[in-house]
């Protein structure tokens, strides 16, 4: 930031603003969109028949063999994609392959392990219309239940004593093919089969507070302790089910249309930028709540795909890290004592579906937060600011157990390993949120610890934790503190980073990785 | 002899209760048939009888809901105008009674049983649940279901009152007024924890955290094996007692369902009309409010068989459905008895729990008898203030 600098846009919530940064601030924008490629059909082709350290997928199909395909749930991309999905051109492709080769044993399972389960509609966005109908009604295309013991399987444990227990039909298909959409860094690898496909009894060992606070970072599978263990997991998985896995990866293409503006640096807005801006944040200020949120649940994104690798996990995750890197890494020189960011409307975990209080600690504190490589944006001890309203709003359908952890839990202890040892059995166990996983549209009883783990790293690295123009009682209730203004923020984290901080605005969305040096 | 006395006032009824829950000010003022008169003390001439100067007296929610008019009529055949109310006494004797001498410090079962009447004994009095006594309107005192409902006993609102040996127990050197005078609450809470029949384990819920509710979160904690004992208070101070006494979560009014939900992995359901409710819940609930939301609550979050314990005086209009649907037993308590589950008196007990409590400090305030409408009003909000008992010092009148 400088003199000349205008005012920077702001992501809040289902809104933005304009704000106006000390000076001095540095601000870390993403990296434009890679060019896409330009044939998906013939990169998907391309992939599929000249897979990774694997051989080509018709070699692997035969007639009278159980294939299942798993893919990537709603929490990805982020917004959703235009139609088509790339799930469902993937699939389609591998559907024609199947039944060249004969083979009339398939299921579809959307891996949403202990994430809430899709509706129909849902799927249907994913899949496609074609493969929805012809699978949907048969029962062959349905959402994971991670609470069916029956239809899990235990396959073993790791050196390390850790649970792999999948769905059974995963584990007893002759081909497991997994269809993955790699939006950021963290997603992909064995994290696909082995935590998409599994129960609380695998989720368990790496979803806790232990585990996430010495995941450092999320985006860093090598330096992650939840990926080393689901690495692992993937180890004994691929003993018993032979996976053909497919990646794929997106560019940073997010946002077109009236809110292309968003995409772009604010002083190479044209005149077009600027009124679009401004008739889009005068609109939203002056819509009712329920429009505004019709208006952003509505969102979704062009997405340019700029890779698709299958074969053997390992090969082709590596490639995948290759792509994601190549669009998201950003050079960022030295730690800061501020960090800044604007909390989006969307998330992975309320997608059609509201933001609440302890997810919108997540999305700051658990992605944007862990969205660094090496070391994180903002010094140990330092300070980071947030922009949400973070009202106190819950969805009763999508997440009811959080409304129980926000009045119970937290009221108790923000502590995560407190609140696990205190709290995380007797929530996953509930058997009314048991019901609700299963037969309604509810996030496991238990994904409100995880989603609280998440930002344990940064509870334990941060000195202080500031929302701007969020709801005091609720911000409070999490444990941190909120200004009315940034003025008021910077005021209040003085005392621990000084009157002249040095300060990095991370501007995303879209999606940056900050390579801190 | 100076005291407060309760008179009939049909019209002074008919507006506290038609007024009353709007203007609640109006109920310790113009409108209370309450006043504070000269008159003669009452007798001790029987045998048993004796003689007792009230030290403090507590305001039981009974006697506020005599002056605001929220006590039904169903109580009008067994009092007996006027009297002097009062019925939570520490006192002192005036007159030797039987074996004990002059100048005992004692409290008071304020039942006013087939022993005190000196009628052959009917079938709750000769089986020791003096509580359930039938004859409470007969024999040679006026009638009245007890000590501080009746004309001819007095009571602790006054200078001078009379009871029977049957209803003193002697209070122990160590034990101060401030514990002595919770005896007769307490009692009462002793004889529902052990009506509720809580086996070891079994989830409580406790609705109300005023003295009746905290009370009896205390003796639950006391005398049985509760599991989780979950109490609804609504505000700090009660919050923070309710723990002290026992409680291993406390929730909000408006969290009950929630929290019980919670508690005990219950399935919560809302009809398309009216209040939602739990299928499974709580083992045992005791109600210690008595208004109609609460005993609905209560109703609603008991698991199918379990027991609902009416202890707070209770209201009309609740919904029985759940009682009907989920096979509830239902039942009440009333005062304490002589004859308890654990084969002593509910007075006994309640004095050895007033020793060792962390009672210091519940009543929250002492009033001279001549300002009464202060204490009343002290009482009408006493949760609000973060006071548990307000008590009348009566030696100071």
């Amino acid at each position: 930031m400088d003199d000349r600098t205008p005012p920077l846009l702001v992501h809040n919530g289902e809104g933005f603003l304009l704000e106006r940064f000390p000076l001095g601030t540095r601000v870390v924008y993403p990296p434009e969109a890679l060019p896409p490629v330009r044939d998906v059909e013939e990169a998907i082709q391309n992939a599929l028949l000249n897979p990774l350290e694997s051989e080509p997928l018709p070699e692997l199909l035969r007639p009278g063999m159980r294939l299942t395909i798993a893919f990537d749930d709603i929490s990805l991309p982020l917004p959703p994609m235009k139609k088509p999905d790339i799930r469902q051109r993937i699939i389609e492709a591998v559907l024609t392959m199947a039944a060249d080769a004969g083979v009339d044993d398939v299921e579809l399972i959307s891996a949403n392990a202990l994430h809430r389960r899709l509706t129909p509609n849902e799927l249907r966005e994913i899949v496609g219309e074609r493969v929805f109908r012809s699978f949907f009604p048969d029962g062959k295309l349905y959402n994971f239940d991670a609470e069916d013991t029956e239809n899990l399987t235990h396959l073993g444990q790791t050196k390390h004593g850790e649970d792999v227990e999948i769905s059974k039909r995963a584990a007893e298909s002759d081909l497991l093919v997994y269809v993955n959409v790699n939006l950021v860094a963290m997603d992909g690898g064995h994290k696909s089969t082995s935590i998409g496909l599994a129960s609380y009894k695998s989720l368990k060992h790496h979803h806790n507070s232990h585990t996430m606070i010495h995941s450092r970072s999320f985006m860093d599978h090598k330096a992650s302790k939840m990926h080393h263990s689901a690495w692992r997991m993937g180890a004994v998985l691929t003993e018993h089910v032979k996976v053909f896995q497919i990646e794929t990866t997106l560019n940073n293409d997010i946002f077109g249309g009236p809110l292309e503006f968003l995409q772009k640096r604010e002083w190479e807005w044209s005149i077009k930028d600027q009124a679009a801006m401004l008739a889009a944040k005068r609109g939203l200020d002056l819509a009712p709540a329920k429009m505004r949120h019709r208006i952003f649940t509505d969102v979704r994104s062009n997405y340019g795909l700029t890779g698709i690798h299958a074969g053997k996990i390992e090969p082709v995750h590596e490639k995948t890290i290759e792509n994601v890197h190549r669009q998201h890494l950003v050079e960022v020189q030295g730690q800061s004592d501020v960090a800044i960011m604007g909390v989006p409307f969307v998330g992975p975990y309320n997608v059609n579906s509201v933001m609440n209080p302890i997810l919108a600690a997540c999305m700051g504190l658990g992605y944007y937060f862990n969205s660094y490589r090496g070391n994180p944006v903002v010094r140990k001890d330092g300070a980071v600011i947030l922009y949400h309203p973070v009202d106190y709003e819950f969805s009763q359908l999508h997440h009811p157990s959080y409304v129980d952890f926000f009045e119970e839990v937290l009221s108790e202890s923000t502590d995560p390993a407190t609140i696990e040892a205190k709290f995380e059995k007797q929530y996953a166990e509930d058997p009314w949120y048991i019901h609700l996983y299963r037969t309604s549209y509810a996030y496991h009883g238990v994904h409100p610890f995880y989603m609280w783990y998440w930002i344990s790293h940064a509870l334990d690295h941060c000195g202080d934790i500031v929302w701007v123009g969020a709801n005091r009682k609720a911000v409070e209730r999490m444990g941190f503190r909120s200004a009315s203004t940034l003025q008021d923020a910077l005021e209040m984290v003085s005392h621990s980073v000084g009157r002249s901080p040095s300060i990095t605005y991370l501007h995303n969305p879209p999606h940056l990785l900050a390579d801190v040096r | 002899m100076l005291a407060l006395e309760m008179y009939r006032s049909p019209a002074k009824y008919l507006a506290a209760k038609a007024v009353g829950g709007r203007i609640p000010g109006i109920l310790t003022g113009p409108a209370a048939p309450l006043r504070l008169v000269t008159i003669n003390e009452p007798k001790a001439d029987r045998d048993g009888w004796a003689r007792i100067r009230p030290i403090l007296s507590g305001i039981c929610g009974s006697d506020l809901g005599m002056v605001t008019g929220s006590t039904k009529l169903y109580f009008s055949a067994m009092v007996s105008m006027p009297f002097v109310p009062g019925h939570e006494v520490v006192g002192e004797l005036l007159d030797d009674c039987e074996d004990l001498p002059k100048g005992t410090r004692v409290v008071m079962d304020s039942v006013l049983t087939c022993a005190a009447r000196g009628v052959e004994p009917c079938v709750g009095c000769s089986s020791g649940n003096t509580n359930r006594c039938d004859r409470i309107t007969v024999g040679h005192v006026a009638p009245g279901l007890q000590t501080g409902f009746c004309h001819d006993t007095g009571g602790g609102w006054g200078n001078v009152m009379v009871a029977h040996r049957s209803q003193l127990y002697a209070v122990p050197d160590g034990l101060s007024d401030e514990r002595a005078v919770l005896t007769e609450p307490l009692a009462c809470a002793v004889h529902t924890a052990l009506k509720a029949k809580v086996e070891p384990g079994q989830s409580v819920l406790v609705s109300g955290a005023g003295a009746v509710g905290l009370f009896a979160t205390l003796a639950l904690r006391e005398l049985t094996q509760a599991g989780r004992i979950t109490v609804v208070a609504k505000h700090a101070r009660q919050r923070e007692l309710a723990r002290a006494f026992g409680a291993s979560d406390v929730v909000a009014p408006d969290e009950v369902f929630r929290g019980v939900r919670r508690a005990t992995g219950a399935f919560r359901l809302t009809p398309e009309m009216g209040r939602e409710f739990l299928l499974g819940g709580v083992d045992v609930a005791v109600d210690a409010v008595g208004s109609k939301d609460s005993i609905d609550t209560v109703l609603r979050v008991t698991k199918a068989g379990g027991r609902v314990v009416l202890s707070g005086m209770p209201s009309t209009g609740a919904d029985l459905s759940p009682v009907w649907f989920r096979e509830l037993e239902l039942t009440g308590t009333y005062a304490s008895a002589l004859a308890e589950p654990n084969d002593k008196p509910a007075f006994e007990t309640a004095l050895e729990i007033a020793a060792k409590a962390p009672l210091d400090g519940i009543v929250g305030a002492r009033y001279p008898l001549y300002r009464w409408r202060e204490a009343l009003d002290h009482a009408q909000s006493a949760g609000r203030l973060g006071t548990v008992k307000v008590a009348f010092d009566v030696r100071a009148s």
